[in-house]
């Protein structure tokens, strides 16, 4: 199905924010700017963004560690994710969670998560609440090939499908679980998509490099699991552009393996060459884009610095609702 | 008031309060029973009967009978609540909490605290706990003591089928997600129950026996022994003030420091292994805020830092019981 200008232009807009936002959180961090983990999701923004741009703000997901492009594809404002990452207390968590825990409940963004496979019942729950509700929305799990091997991410394929739970589980294969390829820890490297399936759930299976791809796929994914099917599942073959976590050396990369993914899998060239190609958009737009959006992180970056730190007193808020 | 058994009052409220709020769910293994067999739904009604009845009234939508995955039960429960439902989660053992620990450690404890505050949790995990059924060391565990350690939760345990309900109903309707420990030696215990709405606050001790000479802090299965105790120590003249503290997550510090400041003797009474107890924590507390009224060491009777054994003969080795207790308060009323 044809895009309108402004569908093309507002993805666009989303995967540059992403991409913008990570690479400028890698300057900073190398800096020394940012204290504790952050995992950069470069090079995935085609998945987020593709895998979003089908949902509203009463659809629910969950992700993980490297949770700042689905917290952005989601909706959650920039300058809060700026600022909760540079720990200060205007950020969305109020400095409390950090890069690895950001969440907007009102952006139905239920949590990024620490623990790797810990958000996959989470989607299920959250599915059900909307199975009980009947109004057609859905839970959906980002999780990577590193989270496939969890016993949680079994356990929520197996329950989803006895439930009929309307959840749907995204792995992003980004061919590195930490540190580890999956040739060696995943037993079916190959295919995790026939893990879900295996469970008695659909599966389809698209590039995750390619936001055409994987939004057309999930019209399709989220056409089947709204109409009552049960849940589903969708492998995206993707791309991790920086290490598992900022300060990785990354000597388990081959020789040039970087510059070469950068040159072939790029999903925002992939996408640039796309539209101009079809004479959809001109370069022009995109570029227009990109500034505005450099500009916009330019502003997060300023105010993130100049924001004032939590108070040593707000350790003890927000603990309990009444204790 | 309604003469009824701690597990009558269990299922009346969340029957109940399935009634008065659509938002509440329950998820859990065989909490219906008998899903995908000839016998059908409802062969069983959930082990313990505390949920006997209710798929056939508000259907599997709210009612989830479960697989095996304790991980998927809690997380899913956080999941739901974080959706804004509040699910009530069985764990038909307490012990399987090892199985789901990271759910409530990482996920449900510190959802609230680690968005800022901009989430809440309302999810209720009732643990099936304790020992007296020689169901050996992975079925007969008093683990509230390392749950109740835990920031993030609330963590009851209710002793009467009128607090059952009362601290129940509480729980569902509370905000924060609340660990429920059910002793299933207690569930046969009747008592009178309130009719109508009826909620205990918690962080609120129970007295239960009024007495000059010590204090003697029980919870859950302990408080009966407690009291069989004090009955027994009644009549050598010694009074026994008896406390069920209920909730050891808000913990009623003003209840224990009043009774010590009174009776300048404690005796803490607690089912779980003595290290990082319960116990060892009110004794902490008192020492450290009751100093000067104290006239004896705190006591514990607590099992030995073991697991708990099978043999009826060593369970028994094993258990806090009427006798341990009339010792340890002797042996503090002895004490110059």
């Amino acid at each position: 199905m044809q895009l309108s200008r402004d569908e093309l232009l507002g993805a666009y807009r989303r995967m540059a924010t992403i991409r913008s936002f990570e690479e400028r959180l890698h300057d900073e961090i190398a800096k020394g700017e940012i204290a504790g983990f952050t995992h950069l999701y470069c090079g995935q923004e085609a998945a987020a963004v593709g895998v979003c741009d089908h949902l509203g703000d009463d659809d629910f997901i969950v992700s993980t560690h490297r949770g700042h492009g689905h917290c952005l594809a989601k909706g959650v404002e920039v300058k809060g994710m700026m600022a909760e990452i540079y720990g200060r207390a205007t950020g969305t968590c109020k400095g409390k969670g950090g890069s690895m825990h950001i969440a907007d409940i009102d952006k139905g963004m239920l949590g990024a998560n620490g623990i790797v496979g810990a958000g996959a019942p989470q989607a299920v729950g959250a599915a059900l609440a909307a199975k009980m509700d009947g109004n057609g929305r859905i839970g959906l799990s980002f999780s990577g090939d590193g989270a496939c091997n969890q016993g949680t991410t079994f356990e929520a394929m197996n329950m989803a499908v006895v439930t009929k739970a309307p959840v749907i589980f995204v792995f992003e294969n980004n061919h590195y679980s930490e540190h580890t390829g999956p040739a060696y820890a995943t037993a079916t490297s190959t295919d995790i998509a026939g893990r879900a399936e295996a469970f008695g759930m659909k599966a389809w299976r698209a590039n995750g490099c390619d936001y055409f791809d994987t939004y057309e796929t999930m019209r399709e994914v989220l056409d089947y699991v709204r109409a009552g099917n049960g849940p589903a599942a969708v492998e995206l073959d993707t791309e991790r552009f920086y290490g598992h976590f900022e300060g990785d050396p990354q000597r388990y990369r081959g020789p040039g393996e970087i510059d070469r993914l950068r040159a072939e899998r790029d999903c925002l060239t992939a996408f640039r060459r796309r539209v101009t190609e079809a004479g959809l958009l001109a370069d022009a737009d995109l570029d227009t884009i990109e500034a505005e959006v450099a500009r916009l992180i330019d502003e997060a970056v300023d105010e993130a610095r100049a924001a004032p730190a939590p108070t040593p007193a707000m350790v003890l808020e927000d603990v309990y609702i009444s204790y | 008031m309604t003469r009824m058994m701690i597990r009558e009052a269990i299922l009346e409220t969340i029957r109940s309060e399935m009634r008065r709020d659509p938002t509440v769910m329950m998820l859990g293994e065989d909490i219906v029973g008998g899903m995908g067999t000839a016998g059908g739904p409802e062969a069983i009604g959930g082990i313990w009967s505390t949920s006997t009845g209710l798929w056939e009234e508000f259907g599997s939508n709210r009612i989830i009978d479960t697989p095996i995955s304790e991980s998927a039960i809690i997380g899913s429960a956080a999941g739901a609540a974080l959706a804004g439902k509040r699910p009530i989660a069985e764990l038909m053992f307490a012990d399987f909490v090892g199985v789901c620990m990271d759910q409530i450690w990482n996920q449900i404890a510190k959802f609230r605290y680690m968005f800022g505050g901009k989430s809440k949790c309302p999810v209720v995990i009732r643990l099936v706990y304790g020992a007296g059924f020689n169901a050996a060391p992975q079925h007969s565990q008093a683990v509230y003591s390392m749950m109740t350690s835990m920031p993030g939760v609330k963590v009851v345990m209710p002793t009467t089928p009128a607090d059952a309900k009362g601290l129940l109903t509480q729980a569902i309707r509370d905000d924060d997600p609340v660990l429920f420990f059910e002793h299933k030696a207690l569930y046969g215990v009747k008592g009178e129950v309130p009719d109508g709405d009826y909620v205990i606050p918690f962080g609120h001790a129970r007295q239960v026996r009024a007495g000059e000479h010590v204090t003697i802090v029980a919870m859950g299965m302990m408080v009966g022994l407690a009291e069989k105790a004090a009955d027994q120590l009644a009549q050598d003249g010694i009074g026994c003030d008896v406390i069920d503290i209920r909730t050891t997550s808000p913990l009623d510090e003003e209840a224990i420091l009043d009774s010590v400041e009174m009776t300048g003797r404690l005796v803490v009474v607690d089912e779980s292994p003595p290290r990082c107890s319960v116990a060892a924590d009110i004794c902490a507390m008192v020492a450290n805020k009751a100093f000067a009224a104290l006239k004896a060491p705190p006591a514990m009777v607590t099992p030995p830092h073991t697991p708990v054994p099978f043999a009826r003969e060593l369970e028994s080795a094993y258990l806090p019981s009427p006798p341990k207790i009339v010792d340890a308060v002797r042996s503090v009323l002895a004490y110059r």
